[in-house]
């Protein structure tokens, strides 16, 4: 194919741009309108929110002032609930990363008996639709007496986190030569040291995707939170922005305000380490 | 993979009296996982499987329309909802496919919808749809001088809403996806179309589809099961209503389970067996081949 150089004109290229704009500019819309809406909320005072204008008479930071102050009743536990959210995809991540990479790596490097049989329980696990495990997980969580403890939607996440996250680490793992081990096993290394000093380092890359992918998904997660966690202060803010929803006269400028700050972390997480996630992550969903 | 399997695979090996170091590090360092496994994954799903054991419970779902009405919701949301996603995703996947500066940048924002929870996101687009305040009859009223529809009010709007709030969020992660099998295609195939003249839908055709036809099937079907767990699309867009005439069955369990009618909660979802079972066998003869 001949790329047009500068200067060159050919209405054929003209042609091809106006097509292509004819669906980048509806992809962009399509994609945007209900962020900027959002936004539009976020930085709109009640009566402008409300009055379905595309830019605000008076554009104000004034909800975000309500919102950082806790100046409304829905708001009170507001830092509680973004301190709940953050421990616990932290939590999430690096239980998820301990547990999957040691699973990874038993499969993978030691071929450890019944590794396989593992391998699929867990692609089992991968392919149960999330909302319906949800139901009897909430009550094996009341059983073990966690339910409203923050250890249950930690638990009940990583459940849900490591399945996938052992099958890219696997996947991942496998395109390691075995001759570094045998190498390292010959130069009289134990397993530990193998894992260690040959095996996380070169699989950080892999490990970074992964981390990712769990914080996020126990960032995002609405129902799980919702079912496990009650008490005002225990809950993350995704089941404080649902409750808002119970009142009549919910304050949706404040509602789409907290929501706005709450999706800021992961879509900036996800532009940070976008280039492990795509990779890493779309290698492994759907394997060709 | 074949000799993976072989190794792992071998009868005797676990029957052997002596264990090496290296698999007695792999059966700890594969512990914790399996840890997991029984205790929020087997033991849930027997003890579910359990609780939903009665007969009874199946003819109290037989007879309770809302069932009924979820049933075939959940089709439509399979059968209608994905393949219009999914040949929205094998489209754009062409059109980001593009080498285009703008298009790349577009592409970058594309992925926002993935990226972002659902909640705020998809209450900003209920808010949209309010039919006294929203901005789309808003602009609708603007434009035409008459008032939109009450989008959420009637069952068949609503639930054309919450798919199109499902396709929303998950088209970029299946657009990636595609493209990463488009990019895949050789494009020496393409060049040596050009010359022989083949139009787009010629390459098409015989080129980009019979390459990425098993990655396109698969999506599907892994799209369809995950979208059977979807509760939020439907959830926090209706809510189930009006008149619980938009659950779907993910939303319709957590709604029994709500109402601590566990046994009925766990029945609607093993009604759901059949159908969720043999996909799941297939995708993982695919994957674990």
């Amino acid at each position: 194919m001949k790329l047009p150089g500068v200067g060159e004109f050919s209405w054929r290229d003209v042609a091809t741009e106006a097509r292509l704009l004819l669906i980048g500019i509806p992809v962009f819309l399509w994609t945007m309108i209900p962020i900027y809406h959002m936004f539009l909320f976020a930085i709109s005072p009640k009566e402008d929110a409300f009055s379905g204008k595309l830019w605000p008479d008076h554009p104000t930071l004034h909800n975000f002032e309500i919102v950082f102050k806790q100046q409304h009743y829905f708001l009170r536990d507001f830092y509680a609930q973004f301190w709940n959210s953050l421990v616990i995809a932290a939590a999430v991540g690096v239980l998820t990363l301990v547990i999957a990479t040691a699973a990874a790596f038993s499969i993978s490097r030691l071929r450890v008996p019944g590794g396989r049989v593992v391998m699929n329980l867990a692609l089992f696990t991968y392919f149960i639709p999330a909302a319906f495990l949800a139901v009897p997980m909430y009550r094996t969580m009341g059983n073990y007496g966690l339910l409203n403890n923050h250890w249950a939607l930690i638990l009940a996440m990583v459940t849900i986190a490591s399945p996938y996250a052992i099958w890219v680490l696997k996947q991942a793992s496998d395109k390691l030569p075995v001759e570094l081990d045998e190498a390292a096993v010959m130069d009289g290394a134990t397993t530990p040291q193998i894992f260690r000093l040959v095996y996380l380092p070169l699989m950080m890359p892999s490990l970074v995707a992964i981390g990712t992918y769990a914080v996020l998904l126990a960032w995002n997660e609405y129902l799980y939170a919702f079912l496990l966690l009650s008490n005002d202060r225990d809950i993350t803010l995704p089941v404080a922005l649902g409750n808002f929803l119970a009142a009549d006269d919910s304050p949706w400028e404040l509602l789409m305000t907290t929501g706005f700050i709450y999706a800021l972390p992961p879509a900036a997480i996800y532009y940070a380490f976008r280039r492990y996630m795509v990779g890493g992550l779309t290698a492994g969903a759907v394997k060709s | 993979m074949a000799i993976t399997l072989s190794a792992s695979d071998v009868p005797s090996a676990p029957l052997s009296p002596r264990l090496t170091p290296a698999q007695v590090w792999g059966i700890v360092l594969l512990a914790p996982y399996l840890l997991v496994f029984l205790a929020f994954v087997v033991y849930p799903v027997c003890y579910g499987l359990w609780l939903a054991r009665a007969p009874a419970n199946y003819v109290a779902l037989y007879n309770d329309p809302i069932f009924a009405r979820a049933a075939v919701n959940t089709l439509i949301f399979l059968v209608i909802g994905i393949n219009i996603k999914m040949l929205i995703a094998l489209f754009l996947s062409g059109f980001f496919a593009q080498q285009r500066t703008w298009i790349k940048w577009l592409s970058v924002i594309f992925i926002l919808p993935w990226a972002m929870p659902s909640i705020p996101t998809i209450l900003s687009v209920r808010f949209m749809l309010n039919p006294e305040w929203g901005m789309v009859n808003h602009i609708i009223f603007n434009l035409t001088g008459a008032d939109g529809p009450n989008w959420l009010n009637d069952p068949t709007v609503a639930l054309t809403m919450a798919i199109a709030v499902h396709i929303w969020k998950s088209l970029p992660f299946w657009t990636l996806i595609l493209i990463t099998g488009r990019l895949a295609i050789p494009q020496d195939l393409f060049e040596a179309s050009e010359v022989d003249g083949a139009s787009w839908w010629q390459k098409f055709r015989y080129i980009t589809w019979p390459s990425m036809q098993t990655l396109y099937i698969t999506c599907t079907l892994l799209s369809m099961i995950w979208t059977l767990g979807d509760f939020n699309s439907v959830y926090l867009l209706t809510g189930g209503g009006p008149a619980d005439l938009t659950h779907v069955l993910s939303t319709l369990g957590i709604r029994y389970l709500r109402l601590d009618q566990l046994s009925l909660a766990m029945a609607s979802i093993v009604c759901a067996m059949p159908f969720v079972l043999p996909l799941v066998y297939f995708m993982m003869k695919r994957l674990s081949r």
